[in-house]
């Protein structure tokens, strides 16, 4: 059927009229069709005839659509008015989907593409449809005393309406696929947002889906899979994240760094999900340092955050620490190598608890231990190639304030930017913005290579796998701080050899009943027996419970809550009353006041009450192990990650 | 009468000729055409006469003329029934031919159709218009022009009136000169006579067409069709297909053209101007078509300008005549029925704690429900004979009465809340919605032929238990009402299957124990809300029935069609009471004035016409719309009546001096529903553009009011005064609303299907 202009319809002010005309060929054609031949005069007269008809039974039909209250003629409506005409109905095109029309390659002819059905299979065919649901009347209270609402209602947003019909259907073809059940599906769906170029206009889309990961945190394979589309629009070349690429790094950081609802079961293998954000942070870093360079700082700040403290679980520390290493070695050499002596302490004694009721956390611990060496080791390499080469050639020697800079990790990220630290726009880390001020590696200076690899090996022992000699023959590492560790160490009791690593570990644990004490509140401590009791309710077998600062990194905003638990449930320490304070304190306050000078991590140390007095045991077997996902520093925005009982 | 003549000259030189041989007839025909225009300047020129006369049949010339045509066409009838074994139908019509010709002229068309258990006649009379079949047409006939009785003749005896014709080149000429000096006229007249050139225009086209002479056809339309108005664009549509003898055979359109008069009103000034225009240039082709199909209804006064002549005009034939509106229309309401319940001191209670005495009185205006006196506008209380009251509708009035205590008055400054309920998953196609006057069932008709009933309130729907476990209930027991119920029938929603076409109307019993709905099958149903089954299937209607409507006593309902007629049925009866036949167009919605002695049609020729039950009379026709009118809604008082159509507008009438007195501009698309609210301040409109939109319709008709309008001449300046008119635009959420129901509480309830 040609649609061609009207005959007698040339409006002179309006636009003109269109009728559906058939060609005389046509009706030839159909009439031959039948058996007929027609002449010229009988053809000219029929296809007169038949267009009027058609009119006609248009018009007719358009009445049905009026008294349907629809806008659109179906194809019953044409039926009816054949009907009312009697003539024939045509059967087989009353579903409501739009008719395709296809043409043929030759001429101006377009028809209905007819498939056959093959009905045995259809009979025969398993997957059976789902009816359509109940029709029902739903009754909405819109406007209320005239205070109506003058938007449309319920209509797409502005912005998805600009979208065409086909990137729409792209959109939910591709969501449903990635987050759907079919990992085949998931796959191409992956595959083709990795390389599409035509999808710029969906980024937002892509990128709000992707911002769902918080509503998700109880299903491993969901957040997997978002990563994965994280990935997937990382590594499209065509597509230019812009600013969605901070939204991207948070909802990454969020699966790297949080405490899961999915990591609460430990059958969940969150850890490799951590491993694998870390790895796509990583990625971003690598290939989009351009857009994501404010955030570098903010990103140390927050997973420094979580590293030091203590309150937060193994997993989140876990997670910052392989946060740490995707940042590359600098990162770890800035904020983990410094705030190693003050963790070590705490981790050691979760290693060192063999209770069962300690078991689970103690897997944990182990976790963070292989985390924590890997990313030291590979921090020792580099530093090593980093200085070696800068021996030899100095090529990638930069004179900045953040150090010497390894050719590999020349990105621009990894050097101090110029913006502040107060740059918004990260989730995670705007709360650290209140307790920025004094950040700790302002005024940080890098440790020679030699000095790191001794204070490493105290902790390390034989477990790191890279070896240098501690003699001054590497690089041009000034010999101050190489003679301080023997000055420090001497003091400790276990004896002053690095190579005495059976004695190591022991040491340090005994280390491990005092950490760094908070300088701003010291009499809180003191004062409020509710708080330690409230802390002790960790330590599930515990006899005694040491004073332990809360946390080395709360604000003063903080509330001096008694409420937040230690992390670390400690077993079977029975640390001397005087003694070991004052002992290890030094050694704390050695490795904190150098590094940080004494400013984060306060040395004095006020010798408490023995708290062993207070006996808090009888709440300790309510708490479960996994209470310590109480988080004093969001603890007053969200508390439902709070499991903690209120005293 | 010199017209008389011309018209009696004529026919009998058709009569002479016959059909087929049209070159020779169409010579003679020629020099009559010319004679007869000579008689009629000669006659205009010595006297000039009453138009009225010339023009309609109600002149002195009366026993002659008319008289012996309608003879003839009733002749042509019986013969061409004889002819299709109508015997029946000949024996009545026989029968009632003495009637005929006896009855007041001043009714006009739609008498022998509407007349009382007129039923075969009617019918016959439809198939008759629907039979495309040839018949070899009457000579005799040929030039009578169907009027009186018939309103839908045969169609070879339609459009032989055209076969007499000028020629073909000079129609053009005719159409311009006339457009020439309809130009050059005096503005005051030519908004007046600009009236002609729409139906000219149509009619020589036709006459062209009839006639064979296509390619004339077609240049004339491209020529003139730009400058017809606007609002006849869908016929100018229809007609521009049209362009051979043949298609004009069954053309409903066509057929409205011929058999109706199209009814102009122009001032006497006016009229004369023209008629000498035609005179001096002896254009008899326009003189002709203008006395043979064209009325024109002259006023004396002050002509109409072109805003008041837009307002009336753009109905399929024309403006209504000036004294189809002249019938009394008993348009108050019925006295209430004393109830003596403690129900008057509990209302007196109710007012006295709200401290509001005043309240009171308007209330008791507007519902007229308690006046002890009778309204000297309402009809007499048994005019129709209306069912008595049941305990059970007792018992609802006094719930009614109630809740009416606990009303809020609406205004502009209280708009009312409005709910809006979503028909979800209508993969069917919702096509009708109502809603119990209590407002607790809703009912939703389907394309897909069902009809849904649900429960609003948590009150589940129950059926009652079948004939075997009602025998075992005990009868005597108080609560025998609630034990008849089957409990485990109960759910929020029932199916009615029965129809097997799509529903498009349904109306609940005020006293909900039944439900109608109408569909495409040409039926309607009763249906029992107690069983939830089929009653009755009302056949009469052999085409789709697009509304009907219950009455608001309940056992009387209407319903209308695509077959152009409206009836009256009565529950009990299976067969229509009356039948009201006129409008040009299908019936399209239809609605019960309140105090069901009248009914009100909206129909697709674009108008609306207000019939009397009593005796089937069309007491007002209402023109004025530019589209088929889709919704109507009486105010509660029963004086003004309010219209929706296609083309967004809504219009205000007041029933008793037979006037538009408002328009309503806002809605971008058909308003479908329509309604009131209880006390009449606030008229709500739902449309097909996702809209409910509030007018303040105190202020409507008061502003007419204290206008000085001329009942006399009806020819009123409509204050455009839509948008402060407007209290408020709702939208949905893209739902188109279909339904509008105020709740006794004055809580307007929507309805519409979700469209995705």
């Amino acid at each position: 059927m040609r649609v061609c202009r009207g005959g007698a319809a040339a409006m002179a002010d309006r636009e003109e009229r269109r009728f559906a005309e058939v060609p005389r060929e046509s009706i030839r054609l159909m009439a031959e069709s039948a058996g007929v031949e027609l002449s010229d005069d009988v053809a000219a007269l029929l296809t007169e005839d038949v267009c009027y008809r058609l009119r006609e039974a248009t018009q007719n039909s358009s009445q049905f659509m009026r008294h349907a209250k629809r806008r659109k003629l179906t194809v019953e409506d044409f039926n009816r008015a054949l009907r009312w005409s009697n003539v024939e109905a045509v059967c087989g095109y009353g579903a409501q989907d739009t008719l395709p029309f296809r043409p043929i390659k030759e001429g101006d002819l377009f028809f209905v593409e007819d498939r056959e059905v093959n009905l045995v299979e259809l009979a025969l065919a398993t997957n059976i449809p789902k009816g359509c649901a109940e029709t029902m009347v739903r009754v909405q209270v819109s406007y209320l005393d005239g205070k109506g609402n003058l938007e449309p209602q319920g209509t797409v947003p502005s912005a998805v309406q600009t979208l065409s019909d086909d990137l729409l259907k792209y959109y939910q073809q591709i969501t449903r696929s990635i987050l759907g059940e079919d990992p085949h599906l998931m796959k191409v769906a992956l595959l083709d947002l990795q390389s599409n170029s035509k999808i710029a206009a969906l980024l937002p889309y892509f990128v709000y889906v992707i911002s769902g990961v918080k509503s998700v945190s109880h299903d491993l394979e969901q957040l997997n899979r978002l990563l994965h589309m994280v990935k997937s629009l990382v590594q499209n070349p065509y597509l230019y994240l812009g600013s969605y690429v901070r939204s991207l790094v948070s909802s990454v950081m969020y699966c790297i760094l949080e405490p899961l609802a999915a990591s609460i079961n430990p059958l969940n293998d969150h850890w490799t999900l951590r491993d694998y954000a870390a790895l796509l942070l990583s990625h971003i870093f690598w290939t989009h340092g351009d857009l994501v360079s404010g955030l570098y700082h903010q990103i140390l700040l927050s997973l420094q955050k979580v590293l030091s403290d203590p309150v937060r679980p193994l997993c989140s520390h876990y997670g910052a620490v392989v946060g740490l290493h995707a940042l590359g070695w600098k990162a770890v050499e800035r904020v983990l190598y410094p705030h190693l002596p003050a963790y070590w302490a705490n981790l050691q004694a979760v290693l060192d608890d063999y209770s069962v009721s300690n078991a689970q956390v103690k897997a944990d611990g182990h976790k963070v231990y292989g985390a924590i060496l890997v990313a030291v080791e590979r921090l020792l390499k580099m530093k090593a190639l980093s200085l070696s080469v800068n021996a030899e050639g100095g090529i990638g020697g930069l004179p900045r304030p953040g150090g010497i800079m390894g050719c590999r990790e020349s990105s621009p990220g990894l050097s101090p930017p110029p913006e502040p630290l107060s740059e918004p726009g990260l989730g995670i880390a705007s709360h650290l913005h209140a307790g920025g001020a004094g950040c700790p590696w302002e005024d940080w200076t890098p440790v020679p290579l030699p000095a790191m690899y001794c204070e490493l090996y105290s902790f390390f022992g034989d477990s790191l796998a890279v070896r240098f000699s501690t003699g001054p023959s590497l690089g041009n590492s000034p010999p101050a701080p190489l003679a301080q560790p023997p000055t420090t160490r001497k003091e400790l009791p276990g004896g002053t050899a690095n190579l005495d690593t059976a004695r190591k570990m022991p040491q340090l644990t005994a280390n491990l009943n005092i950490s760094p004490r908070q300088d701003g509140s010291p009499h809180g401590e003191l004062t409020a027996p509710s708080m330690v009791s409230g802390r002790s309710l960790a330590r599930s077998s515990s006899s005694s419970s040491v004073q332990r600062s809360r946390s080395s990194s709360s604000r003063p905003g903080q509330r001096p809550s008694g409420l937040s638990r230690d992390v670390f449930p400690k077993a079977r320490f029975n640390p001397l009353p005087a003694g070991p304070p004052i002992f290890s304190f030094v050694i704390g306050g050695r490795q904190m006041g150098r590094r940080c000078q004494g400013r984060r991590f306060q040395t004095t140390f006020t010798p408490s009450q023995p708290l062993s007095a207070v006996s808090s045991r009888t709440y300790a077997h309510k708490l479960p192990v996994i209470g310590r996902v109480g988080k004093p520093v969001r603890r007053w925005t969200c508390s439902q990650y709070s499991l903690h009982l209120p005293l | 009468m010199p017209t008389v003549c011309d018209t009696r000259s004529e026919m009998a030189a058709v009569q002479d000729a016959p059909v087929e041989a049209d070159n020779e007839k169409e010579i003679k025909t020629e020099t009559l055409n010319d004679a007869a225009g000579n008689h009629a300047s000669a006659a205009g020129g010595v006297i000039p006469s009453p138009p009225v006369a010339s023009t309609s049949s109600s002149g002195p010339a009366k026993a002659g003329g008319p008289g012996s045509e309608e003879q003839q066409t009733l002749m042509a009838v019986l013969q061409f029934l004889k002819k299709n074994n109508f015997v029946g139908a000949v024996d009545v019509l026989r029968r009632e031919a003495g009637i005929l010709e006896d009855s007041d002229e001043s009714q006009g068309q739609e008498l022998a159709a509407s007349a009382l258990g007129g039923a075969e006649a009617g019918d016959a009379t439809c198939t008759l218009s629907r039979a495309s079949s040839c018949t070899t047409s009457t000579p005799a006939v040929a030039a009578a022009p169907a009027k009186g009785g018939e309103d839908q003749p045969d169609v070879n005896v339609v459009l032989s009136a055209y076969s007499q014709q000028g020629d073909p080149a000079l129609y053009q000429g005719y159409y311009s000169g006339l457009k020439k000096f309809v130009e050059s006229v005096l503005d005051c007249h030519r908004a007046e006579l600009s009236q002609l050139f729409y139906p000219l225009f149509v009619h020589m086209y036709l006459e062209l067409v009839y006639n064979n002479h296509e390619t004339e056809a077609k240049a004339f339309f491209e020529k003139f069709s730009g400058d017809q108005e606007c609002y006849y664009q869908d016929d100018l549509r229809v007609l521009s297909g049209l362009t051979k003898k043949e298609h004009m055979k069954g053309n409903e359109t066509l057929l409205d053209f011929r058999t109706s008069k199209f009814v102009l009103r122009i001032s006497r000034d006016s009229y004369q101007l023209l008629k000498r225009h035609l005179q001096e240039r002896q254009n008899n082709q326009i003189w002709n078509i203008i006395q043979e199909h064209l009325y024109i209804d002259i006023f004396d006064g002050m002509p109409r300008s072109k805003s008041q002549i837009d307002s009336m005009s753009g109905s399929l034939a024309g403006e209504a005549k000036r004294e189809a509106n002249k019938a009394k229309v008993f348009y108050g309401l019925l006295k209430e029925p004393e109830i003596d319940v403690p129900l008057d001191d509990e209302d007196e209670e109710g007012e006295n704690e709200e401290g509001k005495p005043k309240k009171k009185k308007p209330k008791k205006d507007s519902m007229g429900s308690k006046s002890k006196k009778q309204d000297p506008n309402a009809p007499q209380q048994n005019r129709i004979p209306l069912p008595e009251l049941k305990d059970s509708d007792k018992l609802d009035k006094i719930m009614y009465m109630k809740e009416a205590t606990k009303r809020i008055r609406l205004g502009p400054e209280s708009l009312p809340s409005i709910c809006f309920y979503t028909f979800l998953n209508a993969y069917q196609g919702l096509t009708a919605v109502d809603f119990t006057d209590d407002s607790s069932l809703i009912a939703g008709g389907f394309a897909d032929s069902t009809v849904r009933v649900w429960s609003v309130t948590p009150k589940k729907l129950r059926s009652v238990k079948s004939a075997a476990d009602l025998n075992l209930i005990d009868k005597e027991s108080d609560d025998v009402l609630e034990r008849i119920m089957d409990e485990k029938s109960a759910s929020e929603s029932k199916i009615l299957y029965g129809h097997s076409g799509p529903v498009y109307g349904v109306s609940f019993s005020p006293d909900r124990n039944y439900l109608l709905s109408c569909s495409e099958d040409g039926t309607v149903r009763l249906w029992s809300l107690q069983t939830f089954t089929c009653l009755v299937g009302y056949k009469g209607h052999n085409y789709p029935v697009w509304d009907t409507q219950f009455s608001p006593y309940g056992y009387y309902f209407i319903s209308g069609g695509h077959d152009r007629v409206a009836r009256l049925w009565a529950t009990d009866h299976y067969q229509p009471l009356r039948m009201f036949a006129g409008h040009l167009a299908d019936i399209t919605c239809t609605q019960f004035h309140p105090n069901s002695n009248y009914v009100a049609t909206g129909s697709a020729d674009r108008t609306v016409r207000l019939w009397d039950i009593l005796n089937g009379n069309c007491v007002r026709i209402f023109t004025g719309h530019k589209g088929p009118i889709h919704s109507l809604a009486f105010s509660p008082n029963g004086k003004y009546l309010a219209s929706g159509a296609t083309d967004g507008r809504v219009l205000l009438w007041d029933i008793g001096h037979g006037l538009m007195i408002g328009e309503l501009k806002g809605h971008t698309d058909t308003v479908y529903s329509l309604k009131f609210s209880r006390d009449g301040e606030i008229l709500a409109s739902g449309s097909m553009d996702n809209t409910v939109r509030l007018w303040d319709s105190i202020k409507a008709f008061d502003d007419i009011e204290t206008d000085d309008f001329t009942a006399a001449t009806g020819h009123i300046h409509l204050p455009e005064n839509s948008q402060e008119l407007l209290l408020g635009t709702y939208m949905t959420k893209s739902t188109p609303v279909i339904h509008l129901h105020f709740t006794r509480r004055n809580l307007l309830l929507a309805a519409g299907a979700y469209n995705p």
